[in-house]
């Protein structure tokens, strides 16, 4: 869905979204509450400088509305493999970015955000994924590489990952997997507004993703792991 | 590619004391190999998981060798393959019976 | 005589690193905590999914460490190996050990249980940042054959500390990566010079993408921990706004460069060719000033 739908959709009271480029910022309302929105557009591959304006907008609205949510609109074909963002350590932007979001959740702003188009590995990493409440549009794509690359990378053909994926949740592309594993919270369905209401009441900022995995029968091993560490004698 | 799983027994060892060792690494051309105390009544037995299919027969004689030479008993051999060759196989085992037996105080 | 960091697996980085006898081994091998994903795809799985945990003091500091074994896919994360890393930096929260030590080597993401791995990574990131937010520096080594890439690249820069040694690499997208999708004339993978002056040691160290550069040795990683250990953490909005400052710089400064031999010149040096022939303390010397970040003092 093009981003402005889902502003209109998820603001319908108005907003003041603007797009720079690739990225989207601004603030809408939500009842009586205004939210700031951060975002990326076009599939946009994430480099150094789309990293850097998204960790200037967070520490923005720390500094300028102490509390006030953030909400994050991804679309994002991942990092930008470049040679050149490597050479500037593009790795250490996504990490920048990363720690204003953790900054800003640890000073009282709720993170939410939703996967509108596309999430892609290392693009994901830095803002959606760290998201107290992350949500996706049904038809939206998340994956971290497509099964045709995978089956290259691994020597497994094809058509054998194709068919593992059908029972397992564990490797192929797709929202509804990231739901099961617990990498998403919610598919956000219908009224987008009443989507991000109820979500902005539901804040939980620590970590319940292992958890959520676990429940949801797509992540057996990791939250039961976690455990047993901190049981081990 | 497909997995094969081998295992292996041989009775009249000698009882061998040690502390549960791990060496090697579970990659290309390598493998990794855990000795655990196990109470066999003299027996050792052990367990190959490799990603090389069709070598069953030289896992069975390089095994034979390795007991023929330690004679261990009242252990429990874990082996994780990635194709490695009989004589680092070798290698490996002799390793990882000295590590057991060496950590033992 | 002191052995090489780089050529040790996992485990005699471990034994290299603490003190005599002090490492105690959370879910060991013998436990056999392994990756559920792999016999499916006829792959065996190691006893450790690839990742040692535990703790154990250095210089009698008591440590928790998490190390990642190249060896085994490539040090990938996958969800078991990713939930141990997560553990050891829970545990840190609850607690507070005088540092947690992560001596990272990882190509990222474990494509087997691609999603797995990848929240897994996510999930390391947050529990990096809540060890820091609790007052537990986290401190990570890099110096092994496959370097630290992918997410895990990323979650290492959420640490208090990078170690590296020149010929450690640190980067996101690792070459071979590159060169796949854009070509060999974007980004030749087996120019192991053009590598090294992208994601090496040296030129991290000078961007300040890393902290504390070393030789290739296990005293002298052992050395860089004790020093990080001590130098404390600084989670703060100023050291982040800081940060932020530092790498809008770079952009400026840099962001028009081809190579990083254009990058070194600029910040001063004036024969770039010449920092790969340097020694660890001839390049430490020569470093002084001509750096993009203030050194942190190693005694």
């Amino acid at each position: 869905m093009e981003w402005k739908k889902v502003a209109e959709q998820m603001f319908p009271t108005g907003h003041e979204i603007k797009q720079y480029g690739d990225l989207l910022s601004g603030e809408g309302r939500c009842d009586k509450q205004t939210v700031a929105v951060i975002g990326t557009t076009n599939h946009t591959e994430v480099g150094v400088e789309l990293a850097l304006a998204m960790g200037a907008a967070v520490l923005a609205v720390i500094r300028d509305h102490p509390g006030r949510p953030i909400v994050f609109l991804v679309d994002t074909s991942g990092q930008r493999l470049r040679h050149r963002d490597e050479m500037l350590g593009l790795n250490g932007y996504m990490a920048h970015l990363a720690k204003c979001v953790e900054m800003a959740r640890r000073r009282g702003h709720a993170i939410i955000s939703l996967v509108y188009e596309q999430a892609l590995s290392g693009g994901f990493l830095a803002n959606g994924m760290m998201a107290d409440v992350c949500a996706a549009l049904p038809e939206a794509e998340i994956r971290v590489m497509g099964l045709a690359a995978m089956a290259r990378v691994t020597r497994i053909s094809e058509e054998r990952l194709t068919e593992l994926s059908v029972s397992s949740p564990v490797f192929a592309p797709g929202a509804r997997n990231y739901l099961k594993m617990g990498g998403l919270d919610a598919l956000w369905e219908g009224d987008l507004s009443i989507c991000l209401k109820k979500a902005l009441e539901h804040i939980d900022s620590t970590d319940h993703r292992s958890v959520n995995g676990l429940e949801r029968g797509g992540r057996l091993l990791a939250e039961p792991v976690v455990k047993r560490v901190l049981a081990s004698a | 590619m497909t997995m094969e799983n081998l295992k292996y027994r041989f009775d009249g060892g000698k009882p061998t004391q040690g502390v549960t060792s791990v060496v090697g690494v579970l990659g290309s051309g390598n493998l990794e190999v855990m000795v655990e105390p196990a109470a066999l009544g003299g027996a050792c037995e052990i367990e190959v998981s490799t990603a090389a299919n069709g070598f069953g027969t030289i896992w069975q004689a390089v095994m034979k060798d390795f007991f023929a030479r330690h004679r261990a008993g009242d252990i429990k051999i874990s082996v994780n393959d990635a194709g490695a060759t009989p004589a680092i196989v070798s290698l490996r085992l002799d390793q990882a019976i000295e590590t057991y037996k060496g950590k033992h105080k | 005589m002191t052995r090489s960091y780089y050529e040790s697996i996992a485990r005699a980085r471990i034994a290299g690193l603490l003190d005599a006898d002090s490492f105690h081994e959370w879910l060991s091998a013998a436990d056999r905590v392994t990756s559920p994903h792999l016999a499916i795809l006829e792959q065996p799985a190691a006893f450790d999914d690839g990742v040692i945990i535990g703790q154990g003091s250095i210089a009698g500091k008591q440590i928790f460490i998490a190390a990642q074994e190249g060896g085994f896919m490539g040090g990938a994360v996958g969800e078991v190996h990713g939930a141990k890393i997560v553990g050891v930096l829970e545990r840190a929260v609850r607690d507070h050990p005088a540092a947690v030590l992560l001596l990272l080597e990882t190509g990222g993401v474990r494509l087997q249980e691609a999603n797995a791995g990848l929240i897994a990574v996510s999930e390391v990131m947050r529990a990096i940042l809540s060890a820091r937010a609790a007052g537990v520096p986290v401190i990570v080594a890099i110096g092994g054959q496959y370097g630290c890439f992918g997410g895990m690249g990323i979650a290492s820069r959420c640490a208090t500390t990078i170690i590296m040694s020149e010929e450690g690499r640190l980067g996101l997208s690792g070459p071979e990566v590159i060169e796949t999708v854009r070509g060999v004339e974007e980004y030749d993978s087996r120019d192991r010079a053009l590598v090294w002056r992208t994601v090496g040691g040296k030129h991290r160290y000078l961007l300040g993408e890393c902290d504390v550069i070393v030789p290739d040795s296990m005293a002298a990683f052992q050395h860089a921990v004790t020093a990080s250990i001590n130098n404390g953490d600084d989670w703060s909005l100023e050291a982040l706004e800081r940060e932020h400052q530092l790498l809008s710089d770079r952009v400026k400064r840099f962001g028009e460069c081809k190579d990083g031999r254009d990058i070194w010149r600029k910040m001063g040096w004036p024969d770039p060719d010449a920092i790969a022939m340097m020694d660890n303390d001839e390049f430490l010397a020569a470093a002084q000033g001509r750096r993009a970040k203030q050194t942190v003092k190693v005694p």
